[in-house]
C-alpha cells in the first residue's frame, strides 16, 4: 500500500472556492463587494459613513456589512447614512471568511445593491489571508499609526488594490511623513494607488466610492505583485508528476465542488467554536 | 491569529484524503508555508495539535517548511530574495517585480499515513460534526 500521498492542495482552497462562487453569484446580480481592512481605530467606520452618505446623495444603491468582535456600535453609526447596514458579531474570531459573509447576505442584501462595503474585523494580519469574493480590496491606515505600518503588515498592504490614508486633518500635528509612508507602500506593493482622506474635513471623500464604482463597471483594478504569484495558484508545480499528481487534482475538484452545498453553513459554527481561544 | 482556522482547514482536507485512501491514521502532514503567507508556524503547530484531536489525524506530526520569498525582474533578468519586510522592486534596476516566484505558499505538500489503529481504539470516523 502506498504510505504517502502528494496532496498539493491549498490550505485555503475551500475558502477560495467559496469566495469565487460568491463573487460570481454577486456579479451576476450586479453587486460588487469592497473589502475594507485596517487596524482597530484607524477610521474605517467614519470614512465609510461619509462614503455611504455620499452614495445616497448620488442615488447609488449601496449597503454595508460591518464585523466586530462585539457591540453593534458601528452598525448604528453607519446606519445614520441611510444605507442598509448589517452588523456581524464574530464572537472573538479575528477575521471574516467567505462562507460567513455569504451566510450573512442570505435574505438580507437588497436585490438592487450595486456596491456592498464589507468592513472587516479591525486587524491587519488575519483578514489579509481570506478572499471574501471582493472585487476591490482597500487597506486603510491613519496618520497616527506610523509610516512603517506597510512594512510591519506587508501581507495586508501587499495585497491591497487601493490604499487610503485616513485622519489627514491631524497629519501635521502628529508629524506624519507622507513621503516615507508612500515609499513603504511602494516597496511591498509597487504601483498601488495611495490616496489621502479626512472624514472630518471631507477631503478625499468620494475616492472610495469612485474607485468602487469603477471596479463595478469593469475598469481594470491594480494587480499587486504579491497576488501575481505562481505558487499560490499552482496545485501542481511541475515536478514530481506521478500518482500523487493525479490524486492532487482529483481531490482539488471534489473539494471545491463537494463542499459547495451545505458546507458553507458548517464553516461559521466551527469558526465560532474556537473563537474564544483567541479572544 | 487565524492559525486555528487554518489548522481546521488542513485537518478537513487530510481527513477527506484519508477517507478516500482508506487510511486509518496519519503519521505526518507536510506544509509549505511561504514567508509572505502571513502565518506563524509555531502558532499553526500548536493549533494543529488541538484540531487533530478526535480525528484520524490524532497524534500526527506537522512539518511546516518555510518557503522564502523570491522575485524576478523582467528587464534585467535578476532574481532576488525579497526578504522580510519584502522589497518587491528589483535591487539592481528598481523595476517592480513582474510576479512573485515563491513566498505566498500555504499548501499541503504531502501526507504520510500511519499504521492501522488497534481495533480497541476504534476508528475515529468523525464526519463533520465537530
Amino acid at each position: 500500500m502506498c504510505r504517502s500521498v502528494d496532496l498539493r492542495t491549498q490550505v485555503l482552497a475551500k475558502n477560495d472556492a467559496t469566495a469565487e462562487r460568491l463573487r460570481a453569484r454577486l456579479t451576476a446580480r450586479g453587486t460588487t463587494v469592497v473589502n475594507l481592512l485596517s487596524s482597530p481605530g484607524s477610521g474605517k467606520t467614519e470614512l465609510l459613513e461619509a462614503e455611504l452618505a455620499l452614495a445616497g446623495e448620488r442615488g447609488v444603491p449601496v449597503a454595508a456589512l460591518t464585523a466586530d468582535l462585539a457591540t453593534e456600535n458601528d452598525a448604528t453609526r453607519l446606519a445614520r447614512s441611510g444605507a442598509p447596514v448589517r452588523q456581524v458579531l464574530t464572537d472573538g474570531l479575528c477575521h471574516l471568511e467567505a462562507a460567513m459573509l455569504g451566510g450573512h447576505l442570505e435574505g438580507w442584501l437588497p436585490a438592487d445593491t450595486r456596491l456592498l462595503f464589507v468592513e472587516n474585523v479591525g486587524n491587519l494580519v488575519c483578514p489579509a489571508s481570506y478572499d471574501l469574493g471582493e472585487s476591490l480590496r482597500v487597506v486603510l491606515a491613519s496618520v497616527t499609526e506610523g509610516e512603517d505600518k506597510p512594512l510591519k503588515y506587508p501581507t495586508a498592504f501587499g495585497l491591497a488594490h487601493l490604499v487610503l490614508v485616513t485622519k489627514t486633518d491631524i497629519a501635521e500635528a502628529v508629524g506624519f511623513d507622507e513621503a516615507a509612508f508612500r515609499a513603504h507602500v511602494e516597496r511591498v506593493n509597487p504601483g498601488v494607488e495611495v490616496r489621502l482622506t479626512s472624514a472630518r474635513t471631507g477631503s478625499g471623500i468620494g475616492t472610495l466610492l469612485e474607485r468602487a464604482l469603477a471596479a463595478a463597471g469593469g475598469a481594470p483594478v491594480h494587480t499587486p505583485v504579491m497576488a501575481r504569484t505562481r505558487a499560490d495558484h499552482g496545485q501542481a508545480d511541475g515536478h514530481g508528476h506521478g500518482h500523487g499528481h493525479e490524486h492532487a487534482d482529483g481531490h482539488g475538484h471534489e473539494h471545491a465542488d463537494g463542499r459547495g452545498h451545505g458546507h458553507a453553513d458548517d464553516e461559521a459554527p466551527r469558526a465560532h467554536g474556537h473563537a474564544h481561544q483567541h479572544a | 491569529m487565524h492559525e486555528m482556522s487554518l489548522a481546521l482547514a488542513v485537518v478537513d482536507q487530510v481527513e477527506e484524503a484519508a477517507r478516500s485512501h482508506g487510511a486509518e491514521s496519519v503519521a505526518s502532514v507536510r506544509l509549505h508555508v511561504g514567508e509572505l503567507a502571513g502565518v506563524v508556524p509555531d502558532a499553526l503547530s500548536f493549533c494543529f495539535g488541538l484540531a487533530c484531536a478526535g480525528t484520524v489525524l490524532e497524534g500526527a506530526e506537522l512539518i511546516a517548511e518555510t518557503v522564502p520569498g523570491r522575485a524576478r525582474c523582467t528587464p534585467c533578468g535578476g532574481e532576488w530574495a525579497v526578504g522580510m519586510p519584502p522589497d518587491l522592486c528589483c535591487p539592481d534596476c528598481g523595476t517592480p517585480a513582474e510576479d512573485l516566484l515563491s513566498g505566498r505558499e500555504l499548501r499541503i505538500a504531502d501526507v504520510h499515513w500511519g499504521a492501522p489503529r488497534p481495533a480497541a481504539t476504534g476508528r475515529p470516523r468523525v464526519p463533520e460534526e465537530s
